[in-house]
């Protein structure tokens, strides 16, 4: 058993160890994807052969507040040299946050054969492995993707609308300032303009970093997490679930680890999160 | 005010590539350039009043004054993943230091935007603002100001 099997997580399958990736860096099988909010990061050092996924460049629609179609799918997973086997290996900045959003954009596509690297960027720096800033050569592949599914991962705001009428279980994962109104934005980030403050009616506050350990970026073991998603906080694993937090990166970080960490059996990401629901005429808000 | 020359070249120089990757190389490379607040100066744990504020790559700064009178700035950057703090901190170390008190003072956090662009994520742009702004708080000081 893994040490991270031995976490007694619902799909302990999804998430690897720096270890698993090291003794993998060669496997055609296996494409690293590098995804950070500092787009700095990636050229300034790699794990050798990982490519770069930008969330804004590559995830979303230059145009529409939208992701990108099943056409930009494609050439993206052309571009990354991936096929519908491909096991794809996200790691990242800022404890796995963008690394969780580009798996969850992933997702919208049906390409489950995904994984997470525990710890992402800051444990592999921390055990002093490897980087490089050679980017690799890549062959271009013939990817042919669905067209998107967004219905079973991703929530829209007329939906949450519905969800909240209906007493439905919601996560907000910002900061507890942020959930309570006082702040606009995340500590140390700009007000990106939501005209409202407070939080979705019904929402529990659990910000997202409680889920990791904060030395190293992993994630906590499932008894941990169920400690803090279901006894503290009263979440039921059968119940849908929606998450939500600012632009909807942190929240897919938590919604990672409900869906695949603890189980919980139909768990949303909603995108639209503060930015949109801050900015909307008419939806309800609680302080 | 104008900017002291050596950085209004460096805005210059960034300002002369178009292309993000050029402009990210760039970056880089002062990057590599950076070198740590010596030991004369500081050592670790380094002093909480010496911390930028805002900044989420923990970086400090320090300005020692030399027998001319001109300053000599001093950086550390704690994050391992701190390469814009990094690059920052050596554009103004090689801009600035030498220069009279006064003159540092006058620069703006403006700065930051002509020198990373697309590179400023959402994150890093006000710790990046806060470092330049620690630098003219140093230099206000060192010139008497508050």
């Amino acid at each position: 058993m893994t040490e991270i099997t031995a976490r007694g997580y619902a799909h302990p399958e999804v998430l690897v160890s720096t270890d698993w990736v090291a003794g993998r860096l060669t496997d055609p099988a296996v494409r690293i994807v590098e995804s950070n909010e500092d787009t700095l990061l990636y050229p300034s050092g790699h794990i050798p052969g990982a490519v770069h996924v930008d969330w804004t460049a590559d995830l979303n629609d230059p145009l529409r507040r939208d992701y990108i179609t099943r056409a930009g799918f494609e050439a993206l997973m052309s571009r990354i040299g991936a096929t519908r086997d491909t096991t794809v290996v996200f790691y990242g900045d800022k404890n796995n946050w963008w690394a969780c959003y580009a798996f969850w954009v992933f997702q919208l596509f049906g390409h489950t054969n995904a994984k997470v690297m525990d710890g992402g960027r800051l444990k592999w720096q921390k055990e002093g492995r490897e980087l490089t800033r050679d980017v690799p050569a890549i062959a271009p592949t013939t990817y042919k993707a669905p067209e998107r599914h967004d219905a079973p991962v991703r929530a829209f705001r007329d939906e949450v609308l519905k969800h909240v009428e209906g007493k439905g279980q919601l996560v907000d994962v910002r900061s507890p300032e942020e959930y309570a109104g006082t702040r606009m934005h995340m500590p140390d980030y700009p007000n990106e303009g939501a005209l409202r403050g407070g939080h979705i009616p019904g929402a529990r506050s659990i910000p997202w970093a409680r889920a990791i350990n904060p030395d190293d970026g992993t994630f906590k073991t499932a008894d941990e997490l169920a400690d803090l998603y279901t006894k503290t906080n009263h979440l039921d694993r059968e119940q849908p679930t929606i998450a939500y937090c600012r632009i909807g990166e942190r929240s897919s970080h938590t919604w990672f680890a409900l869906r695949y960490l603890l189980g919980f059996r139909n768990v949303r990401n909603y995108d639209g999160s503060w930015t949109e629901w801050g900015n909307s005429v008419g939806v309800p808000i609680e302080k | 005010m104008a900017l002291p020359a050596a950085l209004q070249d460096v805005l210059d120089l960034f300002a002369t590539f178009d292309d993000p990757s050029d402009r990210t190389n760039l970056l880089l490379s002062y990057a590599d350039q950076f070198r740590e607040v010596t030991p004369d100066v500081a050592t670790r744990p380094f002093g909480r009043d010496h911390l930028v504020p805002h900044c989420e790559s923990e970086a400090y700064a320090w300005a020692m004054k030399r027998p001319d009178g001109t300053l000599k700035l001093h950086f550390a950057v704690e994050n391992p993943a701190g390469i814009s703090a990094k690059a920052l901190a050596a554009i103004l170390d090689r801009s600035l230091s030498g220069l009279p008190p006064a003159q540092i003072a006058e620069i703006t956090p403006d700065i930051v935007e002509g020198i990373f662009r697309q590179n400023i994520s959402m994150g890093k742009g006000m710790g990046l603002m806060s470092m330049v702004q620690a630098v003219r708080s140093l230099a206000k000081a060192a010139v008497g100001k508050t």
